[in-house]
């Protein structure tokens, strides 16, 4: 696209480690790594013919089985354009991501959110509160190992006369349907014999 | 103690008719003015990304009218719109046209709501009632096209749920006419109502570069004087085929948003008649028989075709690995879905962009230095709704 060289100029110049992916969606969008992001978002915000200046979304995603657990993705409007940009960090466990509340005030409730579902940790983020989850929750649950029944439950205990938390107790267990089959239409299937066939 | 603190902390909510919904503000206040606001929410928090991602991709649908209730429709825009991206599949032209049709029912849907009741919670009952007669009128063709009043599951990946039955396009037509007299006559009650605008005019100021730093959208963004609609920066279904105007602010305060909707109302009507006027006939749902499931008629005759609807509910479709983003201007604002597929009948990951999430961090600089009572007028000109913002 258009614009998307004067940001590879601007990785270039100053030893960025940047990669462009595919995103369907009208994005341009590129991987990065979480010590260069914030020099980028504000090289992209603050540049005459760029002006990304929307915050439209902040949000991680978990892969248990990569390397680097968490994506955090940054993704971006420019009015004056009228294109999309994404950004994307990858992150350990442990790792923290540099907040962009300094950059965009949007960002701070944003990355409560990705603090609160994940558990990921935004460094100088004015406000690292839980947000979404219930006072005292414990876990992260949109990570992949926390189950979607949760591990608490709550009612009102009429002989106590208050609300009380206990653990979840399942009538039955958690029943995960999967329906899908194995079997995908008539592929490219190897039988024994078939090479001959190819001659 | 008292006298050497000044500022008083308050607690709002969660149960207070003017919270629209389960909302909890913490307001630190020196007096009658408010010093800092500080919204807690999450108390409707259902987990919907994370049910999701348990639930095969027609049965993740119904999730969507469940966020911002009161414009379902607009939701499970999004998300088809995210789905079709990665299947690649066309929408037919008729099925584009029902699409626009009623997100554009579902915008007044939104902002009728929105209007009655910032009126009530600002002293004025008539516009409610007047206004929720219509709601209710168009909650009728929402029952009528999929149901349900209000949980509808009509706009799926692919198409609607069905076709339009006989007779609907003519009520149509005839509530559209009949609106314009009622919006009208909401107009002359409010407008230049003397307590109306005594409690919105430069009350909740969103400047420019304000409404852009927190990531505002929708009224939100074009009451504050930018205009920006993705129906027309990023058409999508068959928006660049509609005239219609997108109407702007100029102040940024409250009485402007509200201004704003209004001005939407009668553009919806707009695009409303003409689609009614240029709706083809022809199939509502994609020919792709992967997602599409066969017809009743072919399921009596037909056993692979049963089989065939078998499958598809019990273990929906693969669709391919990728990533993509699906947005729709929604009543409230923007209104995306980035949807993560790992190439297996569930998504790996579905995020949801809610536009009131980041409205609502707005609240806090829009209050600051006003008094207790425009707090009110604040939440409300928000147009916030549980549902989306706790997810």
């Amino acid at each position: 696209m258009e614009f998307s060289h004067i940001i590879d100029e601007f990785a270039k110049d100053n030893n960025l480690n940047l990669s462009p992916i595919e995103v369907k969606g009208g994005f341009v969008a590129y991987h990065t790594s979480h010590d260069t992001v914030l020099s980028l978002l504000k090289f992209v915000k603050e540049h005459k013919d760029l002006r990304f200046t929307v915050l439209t979304d902040l949000f991680a995603a978990d892969f248990p089985s990569k390397a680097k657990r968490f994506e955090v993705v940054y993704s971006l409007l420019s009015l004056k354009l009228n294109k999309r940009l994404l950004f994307k960090i990858d992150l350990d466990e442990n790792e923290p991501a540099p907040s962009a509340t300094d950059i965009y005030s949007a960002a701070c409730w944003y990355e409560r959110e990705a603090f609160d579902m994940f558990g990921i940790d935004f460094e100088n983020c004015p406000d690292m509160r839980r947000i979404l989850t219930d006072y005292g929750f414990k876990g992260h649950p949109l990570r992949k190992d926390f189950p979607v029944t949760g591990h608490v439950q709550v009612k009102y205990d009429e002989a106590l006369e208050k609300l009380v938390y206990e653990p979840v107790l399942l009538e039955q267990e958690f029943r995960n349907f999967d329906f899908s089959s194995p079997w995908q239409g008539p592929g490219e299937y190897k039988l024994p014999g078939d090479e001959k066939a190819t001659k | 103690m008292a006298e050497t603190n000044k500022t008083t902390t308050i607690n709002f909510g969660p149960q207070h008719p003017a919270a629209h919904g389960v909302l909890r503000l913490i307001l630190e206040m020196d007096g009658e003015v408010v010093n800092k606001a500080d919204p807690h929410i999450g108390l409707l928090h259902r987990g919907t990304e994370k049910l999701i991602e348990h639930k095969t991709y027609a049965q993740a649908v119904p999730y969507f009218d469940r966020l911002d209730y009161v414009s379902p429709m607009c939701q499970e825009h999004a998300y088809a719109l995210a789905v079709e991206q990665l299947i690649g599949c066309e929408v037919p032209k008729r099925a584009q046209y029902i699409r626009v049709l009623f997100s554009e029912l579902t915008r007044i849907l939104n902002h009728t709501m929105n209007i009655g009741t910032q009126a009530v919670d600002l002293g004025a009952t008539t516009p409610l009632l007047w206004l929720f007669e219509e709601r209710e009128k168009i909650m009728e063709f929402y029952e009528r096209v999929s149901g349900s009043r209000m949980h509808s599951n009509y706009f799926r990946p692919g198409g609607v749920a069905s076709d339009l039955p006989d007779g609907l396009l003519e009520d149509i037509a005839v509530f559209n006419d009949n609106f314009l007299t009622q919006l009208a006559d909401v107009e002359t009650l409010l407008n230049n109502n003397r307590v109306w605008k005594q409690r919105l005019v430069g009350v909740g100021v969103v400047s420019h570069k304000q409404a852009m730093d927190w990531g505002f959208s929708g009224p939100m963004l074009r009451g504050s004087g930018i205009e920006w609609d993705l129906r027309k920066s990023n058409p999508y279904e068959v928006y660049d085929e509609m005239e219609f105007d997108v109407p702007i602010g100029k102040n940024g305060d409250c009485y402007d948003r509200y201004l704003v909707r209004i001005e939407e109302m009668y553009q919806s009507v707009r695009i409303i008649e003409q689609c009614l006027n240029k709706i083809p006939k022809g199939e509502v749902k994609s020919l792709d028989s992967k997602i599409t499931p066969p017809s009743r008629k072919d399921m009596k005759e037909s056993m692979e075709a049963m089989i065939h609807h078998f499958k598809l509910y019990t273990e929906g479709y693969d669709v391919p690995a990728g990533e993509a983003y699906g947005m729709v201007e929604a009543p409230k604002g923007e209104f995306g879905v980035y949807l993560y597929s790992d190439g297996s009948n569930k998504p790996y990951r579905c995020r949801i962009k809610a536009p009131g999430f980041a409205h609502l961090q707005g609240l806090d600089f829009m209050t600051r230095g006003h008094l207790m009572a425009d707090v009110v007028s604040v939440i409300s000109s928000l147009d916030v709704v549980f549902g989306e913002i706790d997810r």
